[in-house]
């Protein structure tokens, strides 16, 4: 496991290639660690730094600033709800609340089967399709608990045969 | 008439062939044959303000760039976290190539080398369609070495960010496209400067709907630019509207527009069987205004906005009917930049902090009329007095919700008798001073 390996190669040639310094590359290849590992492991962090040329410190406080690193490892589906005012002005507390139940966690934890991190987060600029979310950096809008429901279930229903 | 969402009646421009066919990149070629200093011209005669929320002339900041800097760049804000706005990722997902073209427009005016598009991070899918929108624009010769013979070389990428509002203040959008954290620079040198923009060098930084308005004014003239919306706001506005009406969303129209005609010809009105009660015509970060006769007729401009103690911002008009209670929107909005504030001045650092832990003892019934006297100080005392203008945002909900819907924080506390015996008010104070 390393972002050193050959698949990546590419698309971190084409990160380097668009800026005029090393460093400027640090967020995209984050992400590209975060990828590889599902978080933003030590591993992660010293990998970025080598590459661009950086200590493994200022990566990692980098890392740290922004929300989308992921500091520890989360589930398969890292689900971040909007709760922000205008949302909630459209039931996305309610609708957050009932997830949180449905999937029996805590904001900020992980479903017992380890599918499934929940977590409330700011506007995301989708405020006219509330409830809405995020799913792994896609967004879901126009929401409500039977469409997350029927969607947990198939994720569900997808990991387990999966495992078969 | 759409000047921007233009997908609204032309559904596939988003794609480059029917961009073009619609006289897409026009604009474009006929910059090429002017001088730069002209194209600017142009754009100072249109009175285009800036549409990130600040208003400032896009013209006007175009000509601060030096003339003979052999490298300059076009920061291209598509960062959007405004809470309540959504009107740049409209643009980028239904008529992208009209905000690539806009870029290369301004690109060409100061002779920029390269440009940056910073999207926040969130908007990931929106980044990987706009990537092969500018390969499609590359491909026909808009972009790249020598462009369109000019012996002008240009190029244009994008950058996601990775979850932080403050990189929407320029200066830490640079600083984060650098590769650093995300914190905002103290100015002077501004971005415009050599020694204050992306990698030292000057650099123009305009939001996405200032810039994707640029070809339309290239191709009709600034003074057909002049004849929609009002003296001293030209143009079309979009307005994201969210909250407490029937048709939530996207309106573009002519800046003067009143909110009355916003919200009731357009977006339907309040829920059924409701009415307005509180309007946040800027976001999370201006001044609410109580619904009446009066405010309600105000003109959408950034003068209009004015003459009713608010502004008019990136127009992210938040609506909210009378089932609100304002000190929880108050609150909702003081979590957010509680979260958003990037660390680096006290005032601003401290002040969300304690804004956000006394109005939840508020909320929670255990706050006390010494408490809403409290925040107010504590809002007071950030503004005017921090780095970016994050720390007056965040001073901005408490404010003005106290002095707009002061019977929504006299419910919460508790009765003065209380208060007195507990004396918290005097020991917050200290530490928020810290
Ligand atoms: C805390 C803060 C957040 C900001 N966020 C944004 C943003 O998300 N998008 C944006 O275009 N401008 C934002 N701005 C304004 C920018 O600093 C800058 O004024 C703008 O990008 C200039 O472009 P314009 O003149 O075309 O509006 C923000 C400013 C501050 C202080
Ligand atoms: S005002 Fe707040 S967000 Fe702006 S630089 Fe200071 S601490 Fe950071
Ligand atoms: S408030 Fe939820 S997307 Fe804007």
């Amino acid at each position: 496991m390393s972002i050193h390996d050959k698949k990546y190669a590419e698309r971190i040639a084409a990160q380097f290639a668009k800026y005029p310094t090393k460093r400027s590359a640090v967020m995209p290849l984050l992400y590209i660690a975060q990828e590889e590992y599902g978080w933003i492991s030590p591993e992660a962090i010293q990998e970025v730094a080598e590459l661009c040329n950086m200590d493994s410190t200022q990566v990692k406080s980098i890392a740290g600033f922004y929300t989308m690193y992921s500091e520890k490892p989360k589930g398969k589906y890292w689900l971040q709800v909007c709760t922000d005012l205008p949302c909630a002005l459209r039931g996305a507390d309610e609708f957050y609340e009932e997830l949180k139940a449905y999937l029996e966690v805590e904001d900020g934890g992980t479903s017992r089967d380890g599918l499934f991190t929940v977590e409330h987060v700011m506007c995301l600029a989708a405020c006219d399709k509330a409830p809405m979310l995020q799913c792994n950096f896609h967004f879901m809008e126009n929401l409500d608990m039977d469409k997350m429901k029927a969607f947990i279930e198939e994720k569900r229903a997808e990991a387990k045969k999966h495992e078969e | 008439m759409h000047i921007l969402l233009r997908a609204r009646e032309i559904p596939d421009i988003h794609k480059y062939d029917v961009y073009v066919k619609n006289g897409g990149y026009k604009a474009f070629e006929k910059a090429l044959k002017m001088k730069p200093e002209e194209v600017i011209d142009v754009v100072k005669a249109s009175n285009l303000r800036g549409r990130g929320g600040a208003g400032f002339p896009a013209g006007v900041k175009w000509s601060f760039i030096p003339k003979n800097e052999p490298v300059k760049y076009v920061a291209v804000n598509a960062d959007e976290s405004e809470t309540g706005t959504f009107k740049d990722r409209e643009i980028m997902e239904t008529n992208p190539h009209q905000l690539i073209e806009g870029a290369l427009i301004c690109a060409w005016a100061i002779q920029a080398t390269a440009v940056y598009i910073y999207l926040r991070g969130e908007f990931w899918d929106v980044a990987h369609e706009l990537d092969k929108r500018i390969a499609e624009a590359y491909k026909a010769g808009y972009i790249g070495e020598n462009i369109q013979g000019t012996g002008w070389t240009c190029n244009v990428y994008t950058h996601l960010g990775a979850g932080a509002y403050i990189c929407g203040e320029e200066s830490a959008l640079l600083n984060s496209l650098e590769g650093k954290l995300g914190q905002p620079r103290v100015r002077p040198p501004f971005p415009a400067q050599k020694g204050g923009g992306l990698y030292g060098e000057a650099t123009v930084v305009n939001n996405v709907e200032t810039l994707t308005n640029v070809p339309w004014i290239i191709n009709n003239g600034a003074d057909e630019f002049k004849k929609i919306g009002t003296e001293n706001s030209a143009g079309t506005k979009i307005f994201c509207v969210s909250g407490h009406v029937q048709k939530p969303g996207n309106y573009e129209l002519p800046m003067g527009v009143t909110l009355r005609e916003l919200l009731y010809d357009y977006a339907g009105g309040p829920p059924e069987g409701r009415s307005f009660k509180g309007i946040l015509p800027s976001g999370g970060s201006g001044p609410v205004i109580r619904v009446n006769d009066t405010t309600l007729d105000a003109p959408l401009s950034y003068e209009g906005m004015e003459k009713i103690g608010t502004i008019l911002g990136s127009a992210s008009v938040i609506v909210m009917d009378e089932t609100v209670d304002m000190a929880w929107a108050a609150s909702k909005i003081i979590k957010f930049f509680k979260h958003e504030s990037c660390g680096k001045c006290a005032p601003c650092r401290e002040g969300t902090y304690w804004l956000d832990k006394v109005l939840d003892r508020i909320m929670a019934g255990q706050g006390s009329l010494d408490d809403i006297k409290l925040i107010e100080t504590v809002a007071k005392n950030m503004q005017g007095v921090t780095l970016c203008a994050l720390g007056d945002f965040a001073a901005n909900p408490v404010i003005h919700t106290v002095k707009q819907f002061p019977e929504d924080f006299a419910k919460h506390a508790k009765s003065p008798e209380n208060s007195k015996s507990k004396k918290p008010a005097a020991k917050q104070k200290a530490a928020a001073g810290d």
